[in-house]
């Protein structure tokens, strides 16, 4: 069994109103540990709702939820402890920033864990190398960083509880194309670092893409498909359809394929086709 | 869930006490108070009852909604008919007790009072529940307007209310969004003493109030920018107007009040 497992999980929203709407439907899933997911979906296709039964934050309208083997909800005393397992970061994290200073605003989360001082000093500090924060910034107030380094301190605030799954919702939504590469450069090295399993959710594809190595999508609170990056990508066409698309790079070297260009790689980033472009060409001229 | 608060209790319709003016159904109401506080008998209160009756069963709100909105004005309704069943000693006594004594006019006027209350609250209840919040501030700026004249500043309370009204979903909605997102930090908001609980709020309520300052600027920003400058010579997308049922409303009211001002002279029970 994975890390998250659900069993016909599905969430509605307002039963018994005229505003009856179901979010998620019927969702079976098996994630294992150490992965790194993407989860895509247009607006509206219930990813939100979905990552929020992952650590009880949403109570399931019937099926079930299973975080590292344990039933979400079967014993509600165990709730708090599967939230220090299961991080989340919820879209612009930076609004939920409260504290005084930067390091106290970090240490919210281990200090609730109830780690010694010691203990939550020293994940602090790992954790503000591992997003990039220089020292200094610790002793100031989180109001007084620019955007960027808000979001960043708002996701080592969870990353420092170390949990087991780290969900991340959107954790680009509204950056500069380099702030982006930067948020999502990190999240690949926290968990090449740590081994943990991440779930990203996006709908943006080419941030998807660069990023995990297999995809769930999610159309119409169903799960569309869970799979590797290639096999989804294979099937553009279909997400097209849903209001998804396949990464402009990808797309471009299907085209070189249909015109009779031969070669293997699926390509995803643009590093990669530049690579690929160039090996290319000097297998052309040998 | 916190999302499931509703803030003013607008039931949408379409029914004819739906479509009366806004201001015209203030008057009303204001009409209906007096109304009842002129009535001095049973009979005048019956008057009341039924003009209450009619405009209920037009309106089609449903009974349940009516019912709900008295419950938390019961305590006080409890607390009053106490008081005038125990300390009112006219008319024949009914019950004596060492040192309670029940006399028929405490319980008249036990009855009497619980009634109107009771039908104040139906009364105003079914104006919110007729006339959605944003027409109702439209209706009390028309009708403050003329105060203008003396320095009133009718158009500024109006759209601080508007403001007001339109940011009550956001703020709810954001407040369950840092909720959820400290809860995911293991905040803990349900266990603990007063203090520790008054103490977990921190980390909810100060976001809350960077966000609504913030959103308080951006909006600024934004009114300013599309030359916003008060009250003076602004003019309205939706102009109320006033249809001849309004005034066949204003009619039928006066009446009712003429009846309870009869009734009040000639058979004051």
């Amino acid at each position: 069994m994975g890390i998250i497992r659900t069993e016909d999980l599905t969430y509605v929203y307002g039963e018994g109103t005229p505003f009856r709407k179901t979010a998620v439907d019927g969702v079976n899933l098996d994630i294992e540990a150490g992965e790194i997911v993407g989860i895509i979906g247009h607006t509206g296709s219930g990813k939100s709702t979905l990552i929020q039964h992952f650590n009880g934050l949403l109570k399931p309208t019937s099926g079930k939820v299973f975080i590292d083997g344990e039933e979400l909800f079967a014993d509600k005393s165990r709730l708090k402890e599967i939230r220090f397992k299961v991080g989340l970061v919820f879209q612009y994290p930076e609004y939920q920033l409260f504290e005084e200073t930067v390091y106290k605003d970090i240490a919210f989360g281990p200090k609730n864990m109830g780690l010694t001082d010691g203990e939550a000093d020293k994940r602090i500090k790992e954790t503000a190398r591992l997003v990039g924060l220089k020292p200094e910034l610790l002793d100031k107030s989180p109001f007084e960083l620019s955007g960027g380094q808000k979001r960043r301190v708002a996701i080592a605030g969870v990353m420092a509880m170390e949990p087991k799954v780290l969900i991340l919702d959107e954790p680009t939504a509204g950056l500069d194309p380099r702030g982006r590469d930067r948020i999502l450069g990190l999240i690949k090295e926290y968990h090449a670092e740590k081994g943990t399993t991440v779930l990203l959710v996006s709908h943006s594809m080419e941030d998807v893409a660069k990023t995990v190595s297999k995809i769930l999508v999610m159309n119409d609170a169903k799960v569309f498909m869970y799979s590797d990056r290639s096999s989804v990508f294979a099937k553009a066409d279909e997400l097209t359809a849903m209001g998804l698309t396949v990464p402009q790079v990808t797309r471009v070297f299907d085209r070189l394929r249909a015109m009779g260009i031969e070669f293997d790689d699926e390509v995803f980033s643009i590093d990669y086709a530049k690579d690929l472009v160039l090996r290319l060409l000097a297998e052309k001229r040998r | 869930m916190i999302k499931d608060i509703t803030i003013g209790q607008y039931f949408p319709g379409k029914s004819a006490v739906h479509r009366l003016d806004p201001r015209m159904k203030l008057l009303l109401t204001v009409l209906y108070i007096v109304m009842l506080f002129i009535a001095k008998g049973f009979l005048g209160l019956a008057v009341g009852i039924i003009y209450m009756l009619a405009a209920f069963l037009m309106s089609g709100i449903p009974i349940r909604m009516m019912l709900k909105s008295v419950k938390p004005i019961l305590p006080i309704i409890v607390f009053t008919g106490f008081l005038n069943l125990f300390f009112i000693t006219t008319g024949d006594p009914l019950v004596e007790w060492h040192f309670i004594k029940i006399t028929t006019g405490g319980l008249k006027t036990m009855v009497f009072m619980a009634s109107r209350i009771i039908l104040l609250i139906f009364g105003t209840s079914l104006l919110t529940y007729t006339t959605s919040p944003i027409t109702l501030t439209d209706a009390i700026e028309r009708v403050m307007s003329p105060l203008k004249v003396i320095k009133f500043p009718a158009h500024e309370i109006a759209m601080m209310m508007t403001i007001a009204l339109r940011f009550i979903p956001t703020l709810i909605e954001e407040t369950d969004k840092i909720m959820s997102a400290q809860k995911a930090r293991g905040a803990d908001m349900e266990s603990g003493n007063v203090i520790k609980r008054a103490k977990a709020l921190i980390p909810i309520l100060i976001p809350l109030f960077v966000s609504a300052f913030r959103r308080a600027e951006e909006l600024a920003l934004a009114m300013e920018c599309r030359c916003y400058h008060g009250g003076e010579g602004r003019t309205r997308l939706k102009q109320l107007k006033t249809a001849p049922r309004d005034y066949v409303a204003l009619a039928v009211t006066v009446l009712f009040i003429v009846a309870v001002i009869l009734l009040n002279r000639f058979l004051p029970i």
